[in-house]
Protein backbone atom coordinates (compact mmCIF):
# COMPACT_ATOMS: atom_id res chain seq x y z
CA UNK A 1 0.00 0.00 0.00
CA UNK A 2 1.32 3.51 -0.82
CA UNK A 3 2.24 5.54 2.42
CA UNK A 4 -0.81 8.12 1.43
CA UNK A 5 -3.31 5.67 1.35
CA UNK A 6 -2.36 3.97 4.58
CA UNK A 7 -2.41 7.47 6.26
CA UNK A 8 -6.34 7.67 5.00
CA UNK A 9 -7.24 4.80 5.99
CA UNK A 10 -6.31 5.22 9.62
CA UNK A 11 -8.41 8.84 9.60
CA UNK A 12 -11.75 8.38 10.16
CA UNK A 13 -13.28 8.10 6.27
CA UNK A 14 -14.57 11.26 5.12
CA UNK A 15 -17.47 10.94 3.09
CA UNK A 16 -16.98 10.04 -0.47
CA UNK A 17 -17.37 13.10 -2.74
CA UNK A 18 -18.70 12.85 -6.20
CA UNK A 19 -15.53 12.96 -7.97
CA UNK A 20 -14.84 10.19 -5.62
CA UNK A 21 -18.01 7.93 -6.71
CA UNK A 22 -17.26 8.46 -10.23
CA UNK A 23 -13.40 7.69 -9.91
CA UNK A 24 -14.01 4.76 -7.71
CA UNK A 25 -15.63 1.78 -10.17
CA UNK A 26 -14.92 -0.77 -11.99
CA UNK A 27 -15.73 1.10 -15.17
CA UNK A 28 -13.20 4.01 -14.25
CA UNK A 29 -10.43 1.69 -13.02
CA UNK A 30 -10.22 -0.27 -16.51
CA UNK A 31 -9.50 2.93 -18.46
CA UNK A 32 -7.29 4.98 -15.93
CA UNK A 33 -4.71 2.60 -14.16
CA UNK A 34 -4.32 4.47 -11.20
CA UNK A 35 -5.76 7.52 -9.09
CA UNK A 36 -3.99 11.28 -9.42
CA UNK A 37 -3.01 11.95 -5.82
CA UNK A 38 -2.93 15.08 -5.16
CA UNK A 39 0.80 15.73 -3.90
CA UNK A 40 3.24 18.76 -4.15
CA UNK A 41 5.35 16.61 -6.95
CA UNK A 42 2.17 15.56 -8.75
CA UNK A 43 1.41 19.20 -9.44
CA UNK A 44 4.31 19.86 -10.65
CA UNK A 45 4.79 17.04 -12.79
CA UNK A 46 1.46 17.86 -14.18
CA UNK A 47 2.44 21.37 -15.64
CA UNK A 48 5.88 20.54 -16.16
CA UNK A 49 5.80 17.08 -17.95
CA UNK A 50 3.00 18.10 -20.37
CA UNK A 51 3.65 19.85 -23.70
CA UNK A 52 0.39 22.31 -23.88
CA UNK A 53 0.95 23.08 -20.15
CA UNK A 54 5.02 23.84 -19.32
CA UNK A 55 4.25 26.89 -20.99
CA UNK A 56 3.53 27.75 -17.60
CA UNK A 57 5.95 28.09 -14.32
CA UNK A 58 4.91 25.25 -12.23
CA UNK A 59 4.87 27.68 -9.24
CA UNK A 60 3.07 31.02 -9.37
CA UNK A 61 3.19 33.87 -7.51
CA UNK A 62 -0.21 33.91 -6.09
CA UNK A 63 -1.92 37.28 -7.23
CA UNK A 64 -0.80 36.59 -10.82
CA UNK A 65 -3.79 34.59 -10.55
CA UNK A 66 -6.43 36.96 -9.69
CA UNK A 67 -8.61 37.72 -12.16
CA UNK A 68 -8.53 41.50 -10.84
CA UNK A 69 -4.88 41.87 -11.80
CA UNK A 70 -4.55 40.30 -14.90
CA UNK A 71 -8.06 40.71 -16.38
CA UNK A 72 -7.19 37.40 -18.24
CA UNK A 73 -6.40 39.72 -20.94
CA UNK A 74 -3.45 38.84 -22.68
CA UNK A 75 -4.36 34.89 -22.68
CA UNK A 76 -8.03 36.12 -24.04
CA UNK A 77 -6.20 37.78 -26.20
CA UNK A 78 -4.13 34.77 -27.81
CA UNK A 79 -7.37 32.13 -27.25
CA UNK A 80 -9.14 34.66 -29.39
CA UNK A 81 -5.95 34.87 -32.28
CA UNK A 82 -6.39 30.79 -31.82
CA UNK A 83 -9.78 30.67 -32.74
CA UNK A 84 -9.45 32.98 -35.80
CA UNK A 85 -6.61 30.25 -36.83
CA UNK A 86 -8.80 27.76 -36.70
CA UNK A 87 -12.04 28.96 -38.31
CA UNK A 88 -9.58 30.67 -40.69
CA UNK A 89 -8.60 27.40 -41.88
CA UNK A 90 -11.59 25.95 -42.42
CA UNK A 91 -12.77 29.39 -44.27
CA UNK A 92 -9.83 28.65 -46.70
CA UNK A 93 -10.93 25.87 -47.84
CA UNK A 94 -14.13 27.58 -49.59
CA UNK A 95 -12.82 30.41 -50.32
CA UNK A 96 -11.02 31.91 -53.96
CA UNK A 97 -9.08 35.11 -53.73
CA UNK A 98 -9.93 36.07 -56.74
CA UNK A 99 -12.19 39.12 -57.86
CA UNK A 100 -14.78 36.39 -59.74
CA UNK A 101 -15.63 34.13 -57.29
CA UNK A 102 -14.42 35.96 -53.56
CA UNK A 103 -17.74 37.50 -52.89
CA UNK A 104 -19.89 34.25 -54.24
CA UNK A 105 -17.47 31.88 -52.26
CA UNK A 106 -18.38 33.62 -49.11
CA UNK A 107 -22.08 34.19 -49.91
CA UNK A 108 -21.38 30.07 -50.74
CA UNK A 109 -20.27 29.90 -47.16
CA UNK A 110 -23.18 32.08 -45.78
CA UNK A 111 -26.35 30.04 -47.31
CA UNK A 112 -24.60 26.51 -48.20
CA UNK A 113 -21.64 25.04 -46.43
CA UNK A 114 -22.89 23.19 -43.76
CA UNK A 115 -21.56 25.07 -40.70
CA UNK A 116 -19.87 27.86 -42.69
CA UNK A 117 -22.27 30.94 -41.47
CA UNK A 118 -21.22 30.48 -37.73
CA UNK A 119 -17.11 29.44 -39.01
CA UNK A 120 -17.41 32.98 -40.53
CA UNK A 121 -19.04 34.67 -38.12
CA UNK A 122 -16.68 33.30 -35.28
CA UNK A 123 -13.79 34.14 -37.71
CA UNK A 124 -15.11 37.72 -37.75
CA UNK A 125 -16.21 38.55 -33.91
CA UNK A 126 -12.82 36.89 -32.74
CA UNK A 127 -11.13 39.02 -34.71
CA UNK A 128 -12.80 42.12 -33.49
CA UNK A 129 -12.43 40.96 -29.90
CA UNK A 130 -8.75 40.38 -30.59
CA UNK A 131 -8.68 44.30 -31.28
CA UNK A 132 -10.52 44.85 -28.04
CA UNK A 133 -8.95 42.70 -26.11
CA UNK A 134 -5.01 43.56 -27.09
CA UNK A 135 -5.90 46.95 -25.96
CA UNK A 136 -7.50 46.04 -22.67
CA UNK A 137 -4.19 43.84 -22.36
CA UNK A 138 -2.17 46.70 -23.15
CA UNK A 139 -3.96 49.04 -20.79
CA UNK A 140 -3.85 46.56 -17.78
CA UNK A 141 0.16 46.00 -18.31
CA UNK A 142 0.57 49.58 -18.61
CA UNK A 143 -1.50 50.67 -15.56
CA UNK A 144 -0.09 47.81 -13.50
CA UNK A 145 3.53 49.30 -14.61
CA UNK A 146 4.80 45.88 -15.81
CA UNK A 147 6.73 47.79 -18.76
CA UNK A 148 9.24 48.59 -16.13
CA UNK A 149 12.56 46.59 -15.89
CA UNK A 150 12.71 43.99 -16.83
CA UNK A 151 10.51 43.96 -18.92
CA UNK A 152 10.84 47.02 -21.11
CA UNK A 153 11.93 44.57 -24.12
CA UNK A 154 8.53 42.38 -23.88
CA UNK A 155 6.52 46.09 -23.64
CA UNK A 156 8.03 47.04 -27.13
CA UNK A 157 7.48 42.94 -28.63
CA UNK A 158 3.90 43.69 -27.56
CA UNK A 159 3.74 47.26 -29.71
CA UNK A 160 4.98 45.27 -32.65
CA UNK A 161 2.05 42.51 -31.78
CA UNK A 162 -0.32 45.28 -31.75
CA UNK A 163 0.29 46.31 -35.08
CA UNK A 164 0.31 43.18 -36.44
CA UNK A 165 -3.33 42.53 -35.05
CA UNK A 166 -4.23 45.21 -36.50
CA UNK A 167 -2.67 44.53 -39.99
CA UNK A 168 -4.43 40.99 -39.60
CA UNK A 169 -7.48 42.78 -39.06
CA UNK A 170 -7.22 45.00 -41.90
CA UNK A 171 -6.19 42.63 -44.70
CA UNK A 172 -9.15 40.26 -43.54
CA UNK A 173 -11.61 43.27 -43.72
CA UNK A 174 -11.50 43.20 -47.60
CA UNK A 175 -11.56 39.65 -48.42
CA UNK A 176 -15.20 39.42 -48.51
CA UNK A 177 -15.03 41.72 -51.61
CA UNK A 178 -18.35 43.34 -51.21
CA UNK A 179 -18.96 47.15 -50.85
CA UNK A 180 -17.57 47.51 -47.27
CA UNK A 181 -14.44 45.50 -47.71
CA UNK A 182 -13.33 47.78 -51.29
CA UNK A 183 -14.10 51.08 -49.70
CA UNK A 184 -12.94 50.57 -46.03
CA UNK A 185 -9.47 49.81 -47.53
CA UNK A 186 -9.33 52.45 -50.21
CA UNK A 187 -9.37 54.91 -47.24
CA UNK A 188 -7.44 53.60 -45.16
CA UNK A 189 -4.87 52.86 -48.48
CA UNK A 190 -5.38 56.36 -49.45
CA UNK A 191 -3.67 57.45 -46.58
CA UNK A 192 -0.77 55.69 -48.28
CA UNK A 193 -0.70 58.26 -51.10
CA UNK A 194 0.55 61.04 -48.46
CA UNK A 195 3.13 59.60 -47.34
CA UNK A 196 7.10 61.45 -47.81
CA UNK A 197 8.93 61.49 -49.87
CA UNK A 198 7.09 57.56 -51.17
CA UNK A 199 3.64 59.06 -51.85
CA UNK A 200 2.54 60.37 -54.81
CA UNK A 201 0.53 63.23 -52.95
CA UNK A 202 2.93 63.28 -50.02
CA UNK A 203 5.51 66.35 -49.60
CA UNK A 204 8.69 65.67 -51.70
CA UNK A 205 6.74 62.87 -53.46
CA UNK A 206 6.01 64.27 -57.24
CA UNK A 207 9.25 66.42 -57.01
CA UNK A 208 11.54 63.06 -56.32
CA UNK A 209 9.17 61.44 -59.58
CA UNK A 210 6.81 59.42 -57.40
CA UNK A 211 3.51 58.63 -59.72
CA UNK A 212 0.47 57.10 -58.47
CA UNK A 213 1.67 53.70 -60.44
CA UNK A 214 4.70 53.27 -58.17
CA UNK A 215 4.31 54.67 -55.15
CA UNK A 216 3.55 53.47 -51.72
CA UNK A 217 0.27 53.46 -52.24
CA UNK A 218 0.40 51.04 -55.40
CA UNK A 219 3.34 48.71 -53.21
CA UNK A 220 0.07 48.22 -50.84
CA UNK A 221 -2.79 47.85 -53.74
CA UNK A 222 -0.66 46.28 -56.34
CA UNK A 223 -2.18 48.85 -58.27
CA UNK A 224 -4.06 52.69 -58.80
CA UNK A 225 -6.80 51.24 -57.52
CA UNK A 226 -8.62 48.60 -54.97
CA UNK A 227 -8.63 45.85 -57.36
CA UNK A 228 -7.97 42.00 -57.91
CA UNK A 229 -4.19 41.92 -57.89
CA UNK A 230 -5.00 43.78 -54.28
CA UNK A 231 -7.29 40.82 -53.53
CA UNK A 232 -4.82 38.63 -53.77
CA UNK A 233 -1.87 40.58 -52.16
CA UNK A 234 -4.42 41.08 -48.98
CA UNK A 235 -4.91 37.37 -49.27
CA UNK A 236 -1.37 36.36 -48.70
CA UNK A 237 -0.52 39.15 -46.46
CA UNK A 238 -3.41 37.61 -44.14
CA UNK A 239 -3.43 34.04 -44.28
CA UNK A 240 0.66 33.75 -44.61
CA UNK A 241 2.69 36.34 -43.91
CA UNK A 242 1.29 38.61 -41.23
CA UNK A 243 0.53 35.46 -39.23
CA UNK A 244 3.86 33.70 -39.52
CA UNK A 245 5.12 37.18 -38.30
CA UNK A 246 2.66 37.10 -35.44
CA UNK A 247 3.42 33.76 -34.01
CA UNK A 248 6.51 33.85 -33.84
CA UNK A 249 6.40 37.04 -32.21
CA UNK A 250 3.88 35.67 -29.64
CA UNK A 251 6.05 32.80 -28.97
CA UNK A 252 9.33 35.15 -28.20
CA UNK A 253 6.19 37.23 -25.95
CA UNK A 254 5.47 34.48 -24.03
CA UNK A 255 8.84 33.36 -23.17
CA UNK A 256 10.22 36.31 -22.53
CA UNK A 257 7.57 36.42 -19.85
CA UNK A 258 8.75 33.77 -18.11
CA UNK A 259 12.58 35.03 -18.44
CA UNK A 260 11.96 38.20 -16.79
CA UNK A 261 10.78 36.42 -14.08
CA UNK A 262 6.68 35.52 -14.52
CA UNK A 263 4.25 37.44 -14.29
CA UNK A 264 5.14 41.54 -12.71
CA UNK A 265 4.12 41.96 -8.97
CA UNK A 266 5.06 44.31 -6.50
CA UNK A 267 8.59 43.90 -5.48
CA UNK B 1 9.31 59.47 1.25
CA UNK B 2 9.53 56.03 2.14
CA UNK B 3 10.57 55.24 -1.40
CA UNK B 4 12.55 52.13 -1.94
CA UNK B 5 14.13 52.00 1.56
CA UNK B 6 15.35 47.95 1.64
CA UNK B 7 14.00 47.69 5.31
CA UNK B 8 11.59 44.83 6.36
CA UNK B 9 8.42 44.84 3.96
CA UNK B 10 4.94 45.31 6.38
CA UNK B 11 4.53 48.83 6.87
CA UNK B 12 4.41 49.18 2.79
CA UNK B 13 2.98 46.27 2.01
CA UNK B 14 0.01 47.26 4.36
CA UNK B 15 -0.16 50.93 2.77
CA UNK B 16 -0.57 48.67 -0.68
CA UNK B 17 -3.74 46.40 -1.18
CA UNK B 18 -4.59 44.03 0.56
CA UNK B 19 -3.61 41.45 -2.00
CA UNK B 20 0.32 42.35 -2.80
CA UNK B 21 1.84 39.47 -0.94
CA UNK B 22 4.54 39.51 2.06
CA UNK B 23 7.16 37.65 0.57
CA UNK B 24 8.26 36.61 -3.30
CA UNK B 25 7.84 32.96 -1.84
CA UNK B 26 4.39 33.43 -1.64
CA UNK B 27 3.73 31.09 -4.63
CA UNK B 28 1.02 28.76 -5.64
CA UNK B 29 0.95 25.67 -7.52
CA UNK B 30 -0.07 26.89 -11.29
CA UNK B 31 -2.39 23.02 -11.27
CA UNK B 32 -4.58 23.54 -10.81
CA UNK B 33 -5.17 27.18 -9.25
CA UNK B 34 -3.74 28.99 -11.95
CA UNK B 35 -4.50 26.36 -14.76
CA UNK B 36 -8.81 26.20 -13.55
CA UNK B 37 -8.38 30.03 -13.78
CA UNK B 38 -7.25 29.64 -16.88
CA UNK B 39 -9.62 27.10 -18.09
CA UNK B 40 -12.62 28.80 -16.57
CA UNK B 41 -11.81 31.98 -18.38
CA UNK B 42 -11.49 30.21 -22.00
CA UNK B 43 -14.70 28.36 -21.73
CA UNK B 44 -16.49 32.00 -20.69
CA UNK B 45 -14.87 33.60 -23.35
CA UNK B 46 -15.72 30.84 -26.23
CA UNK B 47 -19.48 30.23 -24.86
CA UNK B 48 -20.18 34.45 -25.05
CA UNK B 49 -18.35 34.06 -28.95
CA UNK B 50 -20.24 31.16 -29.89
CA UNK B 51 -23.70 32.62 -28.57
CA UNK B 52 -22.64 36.19 -30.40
CA UNK B 53 -21.97 34.39 -33.50
CA UNK B 54 -25.08 32.14 -33.71
CA UNK B 55 -27.08 35.65 -33.17
CA UNK B 56 -25.16 37.95 -34.99
CA UNK B 57 -24.33 37.39 -38.57
CA UNK B 58 -21.34 39.01 -39.72
CA UNK B 59 -21.63 41.88 -42.24
CA UNK B 60 -22.11 40.87 -46.07
CA UNK B 61 -23.09 43.89 -48.66
CA UNK B 62 -23.36 44.23 -52.03
CA UNK B 63 -20.80 42.90 -54.35
CA UNK B 64 -17.99 45.38 -54.58
CA UNK B 65 -18.32 47.81 -56.98
CA UNK B 66 -15.57 50.23 -57.99
CA UNK B 67 -18.24 53.06 -59.75
CA UNK B 68 -20.53 53.10 -56.78
CA UNK B 69 -18.76 55.28 -53.52
CA UNK B 70 -20.76 54.73 -50.71
CA UNK B 71 -20.96 58.37 -48.67
CA UNK B 72 -19.89 58.22 -46.07
CA UNK B 73 -17.04 55.92 -46.68
CA UNK B 74 -15.52 54.88 -43.83
CA UNK B 75 -12.18 53.10 -42.57
CA UNK B 76 -12.37 49.65 -40.58
CA UNK B 77 -13.79 51.28 -37.31
CA UNK B 78 -10.26 50.76 -34.97
CA UNK B 79 -8.80 52.90 -37.99
CA UNK B 80 -11.28 55.83 -37.04
CA UNK B 81 -9.81 57.92 -34.66
CA UNK B 82 -6.86 58.06 -37.84
CA UNK B 83 -9.52 59.47 -40.36
CA UNK B 84 -11.10 61.79 -38.08
CA UNK B 85 -8.41 63.13 -36.85
CA UNK B 86 -7.76 63.70 -40.89
CA UNK B 87 -10.47 66.46 -39.96
CA UNK B 88 -7.82 68.44 -38.38
CA UNK B 89 -4.75 67.82 -40.43
CA UNK B 90 -3.10 66.77 -43.76
CA UNK B 91 -3.64 63.72 -44.80
CA UNK B 92 0.50 62.87 -44.56
CA UNK B 93 0.25 64.16 -41.03
CA UNK B 94 -2.67 62.20 -39.89
CA UNK B 95 -2.62 59.27 -42.02
CA UNK B 96 1.39 58.60 -41.72
CA UNK B 97 3.62 61.01 -39.52
CA UNK B 98 1.12 60.72 -36.48
CA UNK B 99 0.20 56.46 -37.07
CA UNK B 100 4.35 56.13 -37.02
CA UNK B 101 5.06 58.78 -33.85
CA UNK B 102 2.25 56.32 -31.60
CA UNK B 103 3.88 53.26 -32.51
CA UNK B 104 7.43 54.74 -31.62
CA UNK B 105 5.81 56.47 -28.69
CA UNK B 106 4.30 53.68 -26.95
CA UNK B 107 7.65 51.43 -28.02
CA UNK B 108 9.75 54.38 -26.17
CA UNK B 109 7.47 54.26 -22.75
CA UNK B 110 9.65 51.91 -20.81
CA UNK B 111 12.74 53.34 -21.61
CA UNK B 112 11.79 57.04 -20.95
CA UNK B 113 9.63 56.12 -18.06
CA UNK B 114 11.90 55.79 -15.20
CA UNK B 115 10.33 55.97 -12.23
CA UNK B 116 11.00 52.42 -10.59
CA UNK B 117 7.94 52.82 -8.13
CA UNK B 118 4.41 51.03 -9.30
CA UNK B 119 5.96 48.29 -11.12
CA UNK B 120 3.95 45.44 -10.96
CA UNK B 121 0.79 47.19 -8.95
CA UNK B 122 -2.23 49.74 -9.80
CA UNK B 123 -1.00 52.46 -8.40
CA UNK B 124 -2.56 55.97 -9.06
CA UNK B 125 -0.56 58.06 -6.66
CA UNK B 126 3.40 56.68 -7.22
CA UNK B 127 2.76 57.25 -11.24
CA UNK B 128 0.59 60.50 -11.65
CA UNK B 129 2.19 61.63 -14.66
CA UNK B 130 2.14 58.94 -16.58
CA UNK B 131 -1.02 57.44 -15.96
CA UNK B 132 -2.34 60.35 -16.34
CA UNK B 133 -0.34 61.32 -19.57
CA UNK B 134 -1.13 57.63 -21.24
CA UNK B 135 -5.01 57.96 -20.26
CA UNK B 136 -5.51 61.24 -22.06
CA UNK B 137 -3.79 59.52 -25.08
CA UNK B 138 -5.68 56.42 -25.01
CA UNK B 139 -9.19 56.54 -23.86
CA UNK B 140 -9.36 60.53 -24.91
CA UNK B 141 -7.70 60.66 -28.24
CA UNK B 142 -7.34 56.98 -29.30
CA UNK B 143 -10.84 55.41 -28.30
CA UNK B 144 -12.59 59.23 -28.35
CA UNK B 145 -11.80 59.70 -31.79
CA UNK B 146 -13.06 56.59 -32.71
CA UNK B 147 -16.39 56.49 -31.17
CA UNK B 148 -16.99 60.20 -32.51
CA UNK B 149 -16.01 58.85 -36.34
CA UNK B 150 -18.07 55.58 -35.55
CA UNK B 151 -21.27 56.95 -34.56
CA UNK B 152 -20.98 60.89 -34.74
CA UNK B 153 -20.05 61.09 -39.01
CA UNK B 154 -22.02 61.24 -41.44
CA UNK B 155 -22.41 61.48 -45.11
CA UNK B 156 -19.60 64.39 -46.24
CA UNK B 157 -18.28 63.25 -43.15
CA UNK B 158 -20.07 66.00 -40.76
CA UNK B 159 -21.14 65.60 -37.73
CA UNK B 160 -24.43 64.07 -37.18
CA UNK B 161 -26.25 64.18 -33.45
CA UNK B 162 -27.16 60.13 -32.99
CA UNK B 163 -30.98 61.57 -33.50
CA UNK B 164 -30.36 63.56 -36.48
CA UNK B 165 -30.73 62.14 -40.06
CA UNK B 166 -28.30 61.43 -41.98
CA UNK B 167 -28.90 64.31 -44.41
CA UNK B 168 -26.20 63.43 -48.20
CA UNK B 169 -27.30 66.85 -48.72
CA UNK B 170 -26.06 68.66 -45.57
CA UNK B 171 -23.72 71.95 -45.90
CA UNK B 172 -21.56 72.89 -43.83
CA UNK B 173 -20.07 76.45 -44.94
CA UNK B 174 -16.22 76.34 -45.00
CA UNK B 175 -15.58 79.21 -42.83
CA UNK B 176 -12.31 78.14 -41.68
CA UNK B 177 -9.12 80.22 -41.64
CA UNK B 178 -5.85 80.35 -40.89
CA UNK B 179 -4.38 81.46 -37.43
CA UNK B 180 -2.59 84.36 -38.45
CA UNK B 181 -5.29 85.78 -40.47
CA UNK B 182 -7.66 85.44 -37.43
CA UNK B 183 -5.38 87.52 -35.48
CA UNK B 184 -5.03 90.60 -38.47
CA UNK B 185 -2.02 89.58 -40.33
CA UNK B 186 -2.49 90.09 -43.89
CA UNK B 187 1.04 89.58 -45.21
CA UNK B 188 2.11 85.67 -46.28
CA UNK B 189 5.51 86.36 -45.35
CA UNK B 190 4.62 87.80 -41.50
CA UNK B 191 2.02 84.87 -41.56
CA UNK B 192 5.01 82.65 -42.20
CA UNK B 193 6.36 84.06 -39.63
CA UNK B 194 4.24 83.75 -36.92
CA UNK B 195 3.46 80.69 -37.19
CA UNK B 196 6.83 79.13 -37.47
CA UNK B 197 7.26 81.11 -34.19
CA UNK B 198 3.55 79.62 -32.90
CA UNK B 199 4.61 75.82 -34.06
CA UNK B 200 8.32 76.09 -32.99
CA UNK B 201 7.83 77.81 -29.77
CA UNK B 202 5.38 74.96 -28.53
CA UNK B 203 7.83 71.78 -29.81
CA UNK B 204 10.82 73.32 -28.49
CA UNK B 205 10.29 76.56 -26.67
CA UNK B 206 8.46 75.24 -24.28
CA UNK B 207 9.86 72.74 -23.42
CA UNK B 208 13.45 74.14 -23.67
CA UNK B 209 12.39 76.77 -21.16
CA UNK B 210 10.41 74.37 -18.67
CA UNK B 211 13.98 72.43 -18.75
CA UNK B 212 16.25 75.69 -18.04
CA UNK B 213 13.45 76.49 -15.47
CA UNK B 214 13.37 72.76 -13.51
CA UNK B 215 16.69 70.93 -14.91
CA UNK B 216 17.37 71.15 -11.17
CA UNK B 217 14.72 69.49 -9.66
CA UNK B 218 15.18 65.64 -8.72
CA UNK B 219 12.96 64.07 -11.59
CA UNK B 220 14.55 66.40 -14.18
CA UNK B 221 17.92 65.47 -12.68
CA UNK B 222 17.38 61.77 -13.03
CA UNK B 223 15.76 61.77 -16.34
CA UNK B 224 18.79 63.58 -18.07
CA UNK B 225 18.87 65.92 -21.06
CA UNK B 226 18.07 63.18 -23.73
CA UNK B 227 15.48 61.25 -22.37
CA UNK B 228 13.16 64.78 -21.26
CA UNK B 229 13.95 66.11 -24.90
CA UNK B 230 12.18 62.79 -25.96
CA UNK B 231 9.82 62.77 -23.81
CA UNK B 232 9.01 66.79 -24.06
CA UNK B 233 8.58 66.29 -27.79
CA UNK B 234 6.11 63.08 -27.90
CA UNK B 235 3.82 65.08 -24.90
CA UNK B 236 3.76 68.12 -26.84
CA UNK B 237 3.05 66.50 -30.10
CA UNK B 238 -0.01 64.65 -28.66
CA UNK B 239 -0.78 67.75 -26.23
CA UNK B 240 -0.28 70.17 -29.54
CA UNK B 241 -3.24 67.79 -31.55
CA UNK B 242 -5.24 68.62 -28.65
CA UNK B 243 -4.94 72.01 -28.95
CA UNK B 244 -5.47 71.91 -32.74
CA UNK B 245 -8.58 70.00 -32.37
CA UNK B 246 -10.02 72.85 -29.88
CA UNK B 247 -8.71 76.00 -32.14
CA UNK B 248 -10.59 74.26 -34.59
CA UNK B 249 -13.75 73.16 -32.79
CA UNK B 250 -13.92 76.82 -31.02
CA UNK B 251 -12.70 79.08 -33.58
CA UNK B 252 -12.78 77.39 -36.83
CA UNK B 253 -8.71 77.78 -37.02
CA UNK B 254 -7.55 75.88 -40.13
CA UNK B 255 -3.45 76.20 -39.89
CA UNK B 256 -1.58 77.61 -37.74
CA UNK B 257 1.91 77.45 -39.71
CA UNK B 258 1.70 77.41 -43.78
CA UNK B 259 4.46 76.47 -45.70
CA UNK B 260 2.68 76.15 -49.45
CA UNK B 261 3.71 72.52 -50.77
CA UNK B 262 5.83 71.46 -47.64
CA UNK B 263 3.88 71.91 -44.45
CA UNK B 264 0.69 72.72 -43.34
CA UNK B 265 -0.03 72.50 -39.38
C1 LIG C 1 -1.23 39.19 -29.83
C2 LIG C 1 -1.14 39.93 -28.83
C3 LIG C 1 -0.70 39.59 -27.43
C4 LIG C 1 -0.79 38.40 -26.76
C5 LIG C 1 -1.39 37.09 -27.26
C6 LIG C 1 -0.23 38.63 -25.45
C7 LIG C 1 -0.18 37.67 -24.46
C8 LIG C 1 0.34 37.87 -23.19
C9 LIG C 1 0.18 36.98 -22.08
C10 LIG C 1 -0.59 35.67 -22.10
C11 LIG C 1 0.82 37.54 -21.02
C12 LIG C 1 0.83 37.00 -19.58
C13 LIG C 1 0.13 37.95 -18.64
C14 LIG C 1 -1.26 38.35 -18.98
O1 LIG C 1 -2.04 37.53 -19.47
O2 LIG C 1 -1.58 39.53 -18.77
C15 LIG C 1 1.41 38.78 -21.47
C16 LIG C 1 2.17 39.63 -20.71
C17 LIG C 1 2.69 40.83 -21.13
N1 LIG C 1 2.34 41.51 -22.29
FE1 LIG C 1 1.31 40.72 -23.81
N2 LIG C 1 0.20 39.92 -25.35
C18 LIG C 1 -0.08 40.56 -26.53
C19 LIG C 1 0.14 41.89 -26.83
C20 LIG C 1 0.79 42.77 -26.00
C21 LIG C 1 0.84 44.19 -26.19
C22 LIG C 1 0.13 44.96 -27.30
C23 LIG C 1 1.62 44.70 -25.17
C24 LIG C 1 2.02 46.12 -24.88
C25 LIG C 1 2.03 47.09 -25.70
C26 LIG C 1 2.06 43.59 -24.36
C27 LIG C 1 2.90 43.68 -23.27
C28 LIG C 1 3.04 42.70 -22.32
C29 LIG C 1 3.89 42.78 -21.15
C30 LIG C 1 4.85 43.94 -20.79
C31 LIG C 1 3.68 41.62 -20.40
C32 LIG C 1 4.28 41.25 -19.04
C33 LIG C 1 3.23 41.67 -18.05
C34 LIG C 1 3.51 41.24 -16.63
O3 LIG C 1 4.50 40.56 -16.38
O4 LIG C 1 2.69 41.62 -15.78
N3 LIG C 1 1.51 42.43 -24.86
N4 LIG C 1 1.09 38.97 -22.80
Amino acid sequence: MPPDTQAAAAAPAPRPTLADRLARNYVWRSIFRHGYADTPRNRVLQVAGNVWLHLHPSKIRRHAVRFRFTWCAGGLTFLLYLVTVVTGVVLMFYYRPTAEYAYWDVKYLDFDVPFGMIMRNMHRWAAHGMVIYIWVHMFRVFMTGSYKPPREFNWVVGVVLLTLTLLLSFTGYLLPWDQLAIWAVTVGTNMARATPLLGNEGPLGPELGVTPRYDARALLTAGTVVGAPTLLRFYVLHCIVLPIFASVLMMLHFWRVRKDGGISGPL
Amino acid sequence: MAEATPAPAPAPAAERKADAPATLSDKIHSWPYFVRAEFIAGCVLVLVLMIWSIGIDAPLEEPANPTKTPNPSKAPWYFLGLQEILVYFDPWIAGVVLPGLIIVGLMVIPYVDINPRGNGYYTWSERKFAISTFLVGFIGLWLGMIVIGVFLRGPGWNLFMPWDYWDPHKVVPLTNIDLPYFLGIRSTGWAMAFGLLCVGGWLVGVPAAVWRWKRRAEPMRQLGPVRYAIVASLFMMMAGVVVKIALRLAFNIKYVLVIPNILNV
